[in-house]
C-alpha cells in the first residue's frame, strides 16, 4: 500500500493523479479462507482488519452483497461517545473511542475523527436525575464525563433557546465525544484490510450456509461455494437471515430510523448536541450540513424509508431548541434499517454452531463502536472465545437474563 | 445603465410595475413578474457568486429550481435566509440579496486560491492528508469549516409563523405544464375531488419559457380559468411537491407570502406545508436540461440553452448580444432562433455532424452561423466569458483535431440534452429504464409500485413534444379519474402549426464529455458536471482509478450530485462518464436513490403551527388556575405542568418543602393528584385479566376494595405501579403513574388485541375525566368530615377501601389510600369541580391549617415511608424482589406477564443490586441522587460500583438527610456501613438501613 501524504498528493498533482493506486483490489473469491466475513461494513471490514493485523490471520474474505458502506455505515449521523451507564456498555464504547482516537493514522486514512465535545442536555427534574446517575457512573468508569449548568450549555451553545418549552435544566458533556466521516471509516478499513492481504469481494451475496458435524465449513454464495475455517456474521439487519441460514434463530427485531440533513451553512454549531427530552439530535458536519437524527418507527420493516411523521416530530423540537434554525432547509432525508435486540444492546457471540460467530444488533448506536466492535470481534474469532470486552454481549444473556438495559436502565435512546 | 439587457418589449413581466432592489449592496430596478436572477440579468449582472471549493466566479445556469449556482443571502437580520436560488425568488420591492461564500468581495475573493492550487485538491483529497501531526486535525478542521458552508445561518429567531394542514382528494396532479392541464382537466368536471399543483407563480409549464405560440398560449390560459372556476379543483401554484411516500401519501411545500417580501404578508403564514393522502396521482413534472460538460464550462454566461430562452422569451431579457449556442440535440435550436430573433449575433455550434436540412434552413432564415460536428474546445474570460474557441470534433467524440475559430460571445447557451424528472415515480417505489431514444432514464410502467401506481406523462416520462404532453396528460387523467369511480371530461387539443416549437428534444446524438486538445484532467481547463459541489470529470476518473466505482461509491468520495440542488443538472452526465470510463452501458452504473425533498424544504414549514407555545402543548389540571394563584412554581411530569412547591414570601425551594413536608404529618396538606393515570376497564374477562397483567391476586378483592399492584415487564422488571379499585363485578378502576399513563394503556391494548383477542375487556383513559384531591395528615378525616356526607369513621371506611357520596356538595368517589404514610383520601370528582373542590378545601381546612404540597414535598414524604417511585427507584431492570416487595408476588397464580423470566439464572440471582435506606454519617449531607457506592474507594477512576443512590432528601421529620438507593446484595447488608465517591473526588460514608423511616407498622395510615 502506497501511503497517503501531503507529500504522494503532491506528487501525484504532478502526475495530474494518474498514479494512485487503488484503494482495494476486487479479487475473485479464493476456494478456501481461514476466516470469511459475511457483509462489508464498517464492523465487518475492522474485523477483517484486525484480523488481518493484530491476530495474524490475513487469509480472509469480506463478502458483500452491494458496496462497501451501503448499510447502516454510510446512513447514520456519525455521532461518537462513550457516555454510557452500564460497565459493559461503557467497557465497548470506551474501547471503541481509545482506537478512534488514533485511527486515522492507524489506517493512513483520514477519518475525520472530531472531538468537539457531546452534550447530553435535561430538561427535567427526571432527566437531571438521569443525567446525574450517569454522569457518576461514566467518571467512575474512568471516562470524561462534566455536568454543566445552564448557564455553561449557554457558553457552549450561545444559539440554544435555554427557554424553550421544556426549559433546560443543566446537560452532560462528553468532551471527547464527537464525530467521524462515516464512509472513510468504511473505505480506510477496506484500503487497510486489503493492504494486510484480506479479499474484499463485492456484490457477493451469501445464499446458504454449509454445516457438517455442526461445524461451519463454508459459504454459498452467488459466485459459488466458499469454503471457511471460521464464519464471522456482520450482516447487521440481515443476521437473521444469515441465522435462518444457519438454522437457528435471533431475538432481533428491524425498524427502520430515520435522518436528515439541512443545506450547508456557514459554523454555527460546533459540538453534538443530544435531548432525549424533546427528541433533538444535531450536529454540525465539515461540509456545513446540520445533520439530524429522527426516531425509529414504531413498525418492523426492511424498507429503507421511515414514516414522514417522525421527520415532523424531530424538525418541530429542533426549530424549538434552535429557533434560529427555523428558516433554514432540509436537503435530504433517509432511513436506515436498525437490528435492535430486546435489551437493545448488541450481540457478539459464539453460537451453536461451532466456528461461526456473531455480530449484531447494534441498534441505533453502531457507528461509534465500529473499532471496538471490529477490534473484539477479530480477536474473538481469532482465539475463539469472546474476549473480555465482548464476553457480556454474548448471546446467552437472553437465557440468563443478564440483559445489558441500557435503554431501560436510563430511559434513553442510545 | 439601468436593466442594459431588457428589450424593450414583450415577456410576461409588468413593466410598469418597477421594483427596486440591492445586489451587494448595489441598487437595481427590475419589474414585477420578474424574478431574481431575470431582474439581475436584465442589468448584465452575470457574476453571482462563488463556488464551494475552488471558489470559482460563478453566474446563472438555469431559470428553474434546478440552479446550482446563483446562491443569495437573501434578506438581513431575523429575515435572511441563506442558500436561496436567484431563480426561484420572485422579485419585490425592497429586496436585498448578497453573494455567499466569497470573502471580502464578490469581485475578490481571497478563497479562490484554492482554484490556483487547485491540481493539489482533487476529489478526496481530504481523506489523504489533514493528518499529522494527529493533535492538528482539529485545527486544521477549524478552517476548513469556515471554508466550507455556503450562505450564513440566521443567529435570530424565525419572525415568521408558518402553517401545516392535511388534505384528501382523488386526483393530484403534479405539475401544471401543458400534460399536467390536461391530465387535470380530464380529472376535474365530475365530483371529483381534483388538485394541480406547480412550483411557479402561474401555470403554463415550460410554455411560459417558450417562444409565443398563441395557441398554446391561449389553451394554457382557458384550461386555467376551467380548472379555477371549478369548486372540486384546488389549484397550488408557488407549491412544490416535495415527497411521495407509501400509499400516495405526499408532501407539499407552498410558498404562501415569500414573493411579497419579509414581514408583508399580513396575518398569512410565510410558507404552508401540506400533507396530502390522494386516491390517485398523475406525474407530470417535465424535465431538466443538462449541460455539456466541456472545458471550462462554467463560467458566468454558460447557461442552458432553456434558460436562455426563457429569460428571452418570458422574462424580455437578452443576457447578452453576441451568443453562442452549443448543443447535440435539436431542442436548442429554438433558443438560437429566440435570440436570433431578439435581435443578439448567434452563432450555432451542433456537435452532431447530420442535422436535419430543416434546422439549417431556419436558422439560415434567421442568419444564424452554423457549425455542424463542432466543438468548444476553450473558453476565454473568468468572471465572465469573452469568447469561445471551437475545434471540428473528431467521429468517434473523443477529440478535437482540424481548424479552431475564435467566436466572441457573452453567453454560451449550451444544452446536452434533457432529463426526464423522475424524482417522484422513483420516490413512490417505481423503477426506472433507461430510453436510449431520449438518453435518459424513464419511468418503466412494468416496475411502478404495485398499488394505486401513479401514472407518468409528458417530459418526465420522456415525452417532449406538446401535443404527446397533452395527449398523455389527458390519457392518464381520465384514467386516474375513472379508477376512483367518477366519469372523466374530454380535453381539447390546441391546433399545433409550429413545427419548430412542437419537435421537443429532436433527435440527440449523445456527447458526455467533450473533448479538449489535453487528456481530461491534465489541461489548464476543468470540465464541471456538477458545479454547485465543484466535481469535474477529472475527478470521476480518479475515483475509477481508485476503486471507487459503485455509483454510492462515485457520489460519496467525490460529492457529485450532493449539493443543495441534489444533481439535477448533473446525476446522468456522472453515471454516464462512469459509464464510459468503465466501458459499461449507463443502466449497468444504476442511479443513486432519489431521496425527499424534491427541492430543499423549510424547517419551519415542516413544522408548522405547531411551535413556540402550539409546541407539544402543556396539559393542566383543572385546579391549574388555583395553583397559578397560591404561587405554585411548576414541574413539568411528562406534557403536565404540576405543583412543584409552593413558596410563601421570603421562602426558597428548600424552605417551602421542609415546611410543607412537615405541615402534612402534623397536620394535613391536600395535593393535586389529578395527573395520575386513570384506567377504567370493564368486561367479564376484567378480573382475569388483572390477573395476568398484575402479579398479585386480583379475583377474590371485594368490590369497593383497593389493591396496590405491580405490573412486569416480560422481563420480569417493574413496568408501572398504582392501586386499583372494584367498582363492580367486571368494573375496575386502575390508577397508574402520571408518566406511565399513556404508556399502560397501550400495553394493556397491545396485549388485548395481540395475544388475548378473545378476552372481554374494554380499556377507557379517564385521566382528564376525573379532578383528583389527595387530602394527607392526621387532621385529614376531620377536615374531610366538614364538607362530606360519608361515614368517615374507621369501621364504616377502612384503609385501601372507596366510597361513593358527596363531598362540598359535589358527587365524589373517595378513596382511602396513602401515599405518604398518613390517614389520607384521594378524592375524585368529575373534572369540572375540581376547581370548586380546591376552594372548597382550601377555605375549610384553614382551621385545620391545611398546607398546599407540592410534588417535591410529596417525594419526601413518600420516601420517608420507603414508598418506592416507579422510574425513580426503580428502572428497567428491577425485579419485585430486588425492592423485597417479594409479598405482591403471587406463588400460587399459574401465570402473569413477567413469571416466566424469574426462571432465569441472572433474574434469580439473590445478590442483585436491591432497595436499601442509607444514612450518611454526617446527617447534614444530602446526597446528589445518581451518587454512587463503590466497593473501595480509590484516589482516582476507575472504581468498582455496587449500587446508586435513587432518592435523596432533607426530612423535617427525622431531622436529619436521608435517601433511597440501590446496593447489591442490600437486603443482606442492613446494619453495614460503605462508601460513596462523588463526582468531585469527596467520599461519603453511610450506613445501610431499612428504606422505610416513618411508621413501620403503618399505625397512622390505618388510624
Amino acid at each position: 500500500m502506497k501511503a497517503y501524504s501531503l507529500f504522494s498528493l503532491a506528487r501525484n498533482a504532478m502526475s495530474y493523479h494518474r498514479n494512485w493506486q487503488r484503494a482495494w483490489r476486487s479479487p475473485d473469491p479464493k476456494k478456501h479462507y481461514d476466516v470469511v466475513i459475511i457483509g462489508g461494513g464498517g464492523h465487518g471490514l475492522a474485523t477483517a482488519y484486525y484480523l488481518a493485523t493484530q491476530c495474524g490471520i490475513s487469509n480472509v474474505a469480506v463478502l458483500e452483497k452491494g458496496w462497501l458502506g451501503g448499510g447502516n455505515t454510510g446512513r447514520n449521523t456519525t455521532i461518537v461517545r462513550s457516555n454510557y451507564l452500564l460497565d459493559a456498555s461503557a467497557g465497548m464504547y470506551e474501547h471503541a473511542v481509545k482506537l478512534w482516537e488514533g485511527l486515522s493514522q492507524e489506517l493512513n486514512y483520514n477519518v475525520m475523527f472530531s472531538q468537539r465535545g457531546l452534550l447530553h442536555l435535561a430538561h427535567s427534574v427526571h432527566d437531571m436525575q438521569e443525567i446525574g446517575r450517569r454522569g457518576n457512573a461514566i467518571h467512575l468508569n474512568g471516562i470524561d464525563s462534566e455536568f454543566l449548568t445552564p448557564a455553561q450549555v449557554k457558553e457552549m451553545l450561545p444559539i440554544i433557546n435555554l427557554d424553550c418549552h421544556y426549559p433546560v435544566m443543566g446537560g452532560l458533556l462528553q468532551r471527547r465525544g464527537g464525530t467521524a466521516r462515516h464512509d472513510a471509516v468504511a473505505w480506510g478499513y477496506a484500503r487497510g484490510a486489503d493492504a494486510a492481504g484480506v479479499d474484499i469481494i463485492q456484490n457477493c451475496e451469501v445464499t446458504g450456509m454449509r454445516i457438517e458435524n455442526n461445524q461451519v465449513v463454508g459459504v454459498d454464495t452467488s459466485r459459488g461455494f466458499i469454503g471457511a475455517g471460521k464464519v464471522g456474521s456482520v450482516a447487521a439487519g440481515h443476521s437473521s437471515v444469515i441465522a435462518e441460514m444457519a438454522g437457528f434463530k435471533l431475538p432481533i427485531e428491524c425498524y427502520p430510523l430515520q435522518a436528515l440533513v439541512s443545506e450547508p451553512v456557514k459554523p454555527i454549531i460546533d459540538c453534538v448536541v443530544m435531548s432525549n427530552g424533546i427528541h433533538v439530535y444535531v450536529s454540525q458536519s465539515d461540509k456545513g450540513e446540520l445533520v439530524v437524527g429522527a426516531g425509529s418507527d414504531a413498525y418492523n420493516s426492511y424498507s429503507q424509508r421511515g414514516s414522514y411523521d417522525f421527520i415532523e416530530h424531530t424538525v418541530g423540537p429542533l426549530c424549538e431548541l434552535f429557533p434560529l434554525f427555523s428558516r433554514l432547509r432540509m436537503l435530504r432525508q433517509w432511513a436506515g434499517i436498525v437490528d435492535v435486540t430486546v435489551d437493545r444492546s448488541p450481540i457478539l457471540s459464539k453460537t451453536s454452531v461451532k466456528n461461526l460467530f456473531f455480530n449484531c444488533g447494534w441498534g441505533t448506536g453502531g457507528f461509534k463502536a465500529t473499532p471496538g466492535s471490529g477490534h473484539a470481534f477479530a480477536h474473538s474469532i481469532a482465539a475463539g472465545e469472546m474476549n473480555a470486552i465482548a464476553a457480556p454481549f454474548s448471546i446467552d444473556r437472553f437465557n440468563t437474563g443478564a440483559l445489558i438495559d441500557e435503554g431501560a436502565a436510563a430511559a434513553v435512546a442510545h | 445603465m439601468s436593466q442594459s439587457c431588457r428589450l424593450d418589449s414583450g415577456g410576461r413581466i409588468d413593466r410598469s410595475k418597477v421594483l427596486q432592489f440591492t445586489f451587494d449592496g448595489k441598487s437595481y430596478t427590475g419589474f414585477k413578474g420578474d424574478t431574481l436572477a431575470s431582474a439581475l440579468l436584465a442589468n448584465g449582472v452575470k457574476l453571482l457568486g462563488r463556488s464551494f471549493k475552488y471558489h470559482r466566479p460563478r453566474g446563472l445556469i438555469a431559470a428553474g429550481s434546478e440552479e446550482p449556482n446563483a446562491l443569495m443571502q437573501l434578506e438581513n437580520g431575523a429575515y435572511t435566509e441563506p442558500n436561496t436560488r436567484a431563480t426561484c425568488i420572485e422579485l419585490y420591492d425592497g429586496l436585498v440579496a448578497n453573494s455567499q461564500n466569497r470573502w471580502p468581495s464578490l469581485g475578490f475573493d481571497v478563497g479562490a486560491i484554492n482554484s490556483s492550487v487547485a491540481r493539489f485538491l482533487p476529489a478526496g483529497f481530504y481523506y489523504k492528508t489533514f493528518m499529522w501531526p494527529a493533535s492538528m486535525w482539529m485545527t486544521y478542521e477549524k478552517f476548513i469549516r469556515k471554508a466550507a458552508g455556503l450562505g450564513v445561518s440566521p443567529t435570530e429567531p424565525d419572525p415568521d409563523v408558518y402553517h401545516s394542514r392535511y388534505a384528501t382528494c382523488d386526483v393530484l396532479v403534479i405539475g401544471g405544464g401543458p400534460a399536467g392541464l390536461a391530465a387535470a382537466t380530464a380529472a376535474a368536471g365530475s365530483d371529483a375531488r381534483v388538485m394541480l399543483i406547480d412550483e411557479q407563480s402561474e401555470f403554463g409549464g415550460s410554455t411560459l419559457g417558450a417562444a409565443a405560440v398563441p395557441e398554446v398560449a391561449s389553451w394554457v390560459a382557458a384550461s386555467t380559468a376551467a380548472l379555477a372556476a371549478n369548486n372540486n379543483v384546488t389549484l397550488l401554484p408557488r407549491t412544490t411537491v416535495t415527497g411521495y411516500f407509501d400509499y400516495n401519501y405526499l408532501t407539499a411545500v407552498e410558498k404562501v407570502t415569500d414573493h411579497l417580501g419579509p414581514g408583508n404578508g399580513g396575518t398569512a403564514p410565510r410558507q404552508r406545508f401540506w400533507k396530502i393522502r390522494a386516491s390517485r396521482v398523475v406525474i407530470a413534472a417535465g424535465s431538466i436540461e443538462r449541460p455539456l460538460v466541456f472545458a471550462d464550462n462554467d463560467r458566468p454566461g454558460i447557461m442552458l440553452a432553456n434558460a436562455v430562452s426563457t429569460y428571452i422569451n418570458r422574462f424580455g431579457v437578452l443576457p447578452d448580444q453576441n451568443i453562442v449556442v452549443f448543443t447535440n440535440n435539436d431542442s436548442a435550436y429554438r433558443t438560437a432562433v429566440d435570440a436570433a430573433r431578439s435581435g443578439a449575433t448567434v452563432t450555432m455550434v451542433d456537435t452532431r455532424a447530420e442535422v436535419s436540412a430543416e434546422l439549417t434552413r431556419v436558422l439560415q432564415q434567421h442568419k444564424v452561423k452554423q457549425f455542424t460536428g463542432h466543438a468548444i474546445s476553450s473558453v476565454q474570460g473568468t468572471k465572465g466569458v469573452k469568447a469561445v474557441r471551437i475545434m471540428p470534433l473528431s467521429a468517434d467524440g473523443k477529440s478535437l483535431q482540424g481548424q479552431a475559430w475564435e467566436i466572441n460571445c457573452g453567453i454560451v447557451a449550451n444544452s446536452g440534452g434533457w432529463t426526464p424528472s423522475v424524482h417522484m415515480f422513483s420516490q413512490s417505489g417505481g423503477k426506472l429504464q433507461y430510453d436510449n431514444s431520449i438518453e435518459g432514464f424513464v419511468p418503466d410502467p412494468a416496475k411502478a409500485k404495485r398499488i394505486n401506481p401513479g401514472f407518468s406523462v409528458g417530459a418526465c416520462n420522456g415525452s417532449f413534444a406538446t401535443g404527446d404532453c397533452i395527449a398523455e396528460g389527458a390519457q392518464a387523467g381520465r384514467q386516474a379519474v375513472e379508477a376512483c369511480g367518477f366519469v372523466a371530461s374530454d380535453v381539447a387539443m390546441p391546433e399545433l402549426t409550429d413545427a419548430l416549437n412542437d419537435t421537443g428534444m429532436g433527435g440527440i446524438a449523445a456527447l458526455w464529455l467533450v473533448p479538449t486538445v489535453h487528456p481530461v484532467g491534465e489541461g489548464p481547463a476543468k470540465h464541471f458536471h456538477d458545479f454547485q459541489n465543484d466535481v469535474t470529470a477529472a475527478d470521476i476518473h480518479l475515483a475509477a482509478r481508485e476503486g471507487y466505482l459503485s455509483v454510492e461509491h462515485l457520489k460519496r468520495y467525490t460529492t457529485t450530485g450532493m449539493a443543495t440542488d441534489q444533481g439535477k443538472t448533473s446525476n446522468l452526465n456522472a453515471l454516464a462518464i462512469m459509464a464510459e470510463i468503465r466501458g459499461a452501458q449507463i443502466p449497468e452504473v444504476g442511479t443513486t436513490t432519489f431521496r425527499p425533498p424534491f427541492t430543499p424544504l423549510t424547517f419551519g414549514a415542516i413544522g408548522g403551527q405547531e411551535s413556540k407555545d402550539l409546541f407539544l402543548q402543556e396539559r393542566h389540571t383543572p385546579m391549574h388556575q388555583c395553583h397559578v394563584q397560591n404561587n405554585a412554581v411548576f414541574e413539568d411530569v411528562g406534557d403536565w405542568k404540576r405543583p412543584w412547591y409552593f413558596p410563601h414570601s421570603g421562602e426558597d425551594m428548600h424552605a417551602a418543602v421542609q415546611r410543607e413536608t412537615l405541615s402534612v404529618r402534623t397536620d394535613v396538606g391536600m395535593l393535586d393528584a389529578s395527573t395520575l393515570g386513570k384506567i377504567d376497564i370493564q368486561g367479564a374477562d376484567a378480573a382475569e385479566f388483572l390477573e395476568m397483567i398484575y402479579t398479585n391476586n386480583w379475583k377474590k378483592l371485594a368490590i369497593g376494595n383497593c389493591r396496590y399492584g405491580l405490573m412486569l415487564n416480560e422481563h420480569g422488571m417493574i413496568f408501572d405501579d398504582g392501586v386499583t379499585t372494584r367498582l363492580g363485578e367486571h368494573h375496575y378502576h386502575m390508577t397508574t403513574t402520571s408518566g406511565g399513563a399513556a404508556r399502560v394503556l397501550n400495553w394493556l391494548e397491545e396485549w388485548l388485541q395481540t395475544e388475548w383477542p378473545e378476552k372481554q375487556v374494554y380499556c377507557t383513559s379517564v385521566t382528564e375525566q376525573w379532578a383528583v384531591v389527595a387530602l394527607n395528615g392526621p387532621k385529614a378525616r376531620d377536615l374531610l368530615a366538614t364538607l362530606s356526607d360519608i361515614d368517615l369513621s374507621k369501621e364504616a371506611f377502612p384503609f385501601m377501601s372507596m366510597r361513593e357520596g358527596q363531598v362540598a356538595g359535589i358527587p365524589a368517589r373517595v378513596y382511602r389510600i396513602s401515599f405518604t404514610g398518613e390517614l389520607a383520601y384521594e378524592i375524585n370528582v368529575p373534572a369540572r369541580f375540581g376547581r370548586q373542590l380546591w376552594e372548597t378545601l382550601q377555605e375549610a381546612g384553614k382551621p385545620f391549617n391545611l398546607c398546599h404540597y407540592g410534588t417535591e414535598a410529596m417525594h419526601v414524604l413518600r420516601a420517608e415511608k420507603g414508598f418506592i417511585i416507579v422510574g425513580q427507584d426503580t428502572d428497567g431492570t428491577v425485579t419485585p424482589a430486588d425492592m423485597d416487595m417479594d409479598w405482591i408476588v403471587s406463588k400460587t397464580k399459574p401465570d402473569f406477564l413477567g413469571k416466566r423470566s424469574f426462571l432465569r439464572s441472572d433474574t434469580a440471582r439473590d445478590d442483585r443490586q436491591q432497595l436499601v435506606g442509607l444514612l450518611t454519617t454526617d446527617p447534614t449531607v444530602v446526597l446528589m441522587e445518581g451518587a454512587h457506592i463503590v466497593q473501595e474507594i480509590k484516589d482516582a477512576p476507575p472504581m468498582t460500583t455496587i449500587g446508586r443512590v435513587t432518592s435523596s432528601y432533607m426530612s423535617p421529620n427525622l431531622e436529619r438527610s436521608f435517601a433511597l438507593g440501590m446496593l447489591k446484595n442490600g437486603l443482606a447488608r442492613k446494619g453495614e456501613t460503605v462508601q460513596l465517591s462523588l463526582m468531585n473526588g469527596d467520599a461519603v460514608e453511610a450506613l445501610v438501613t431499612d428504606p422505610v423511616f416513618i411508621d413501620k407498622e403503618g399505625v397512622r395510615v390505618r388510624g
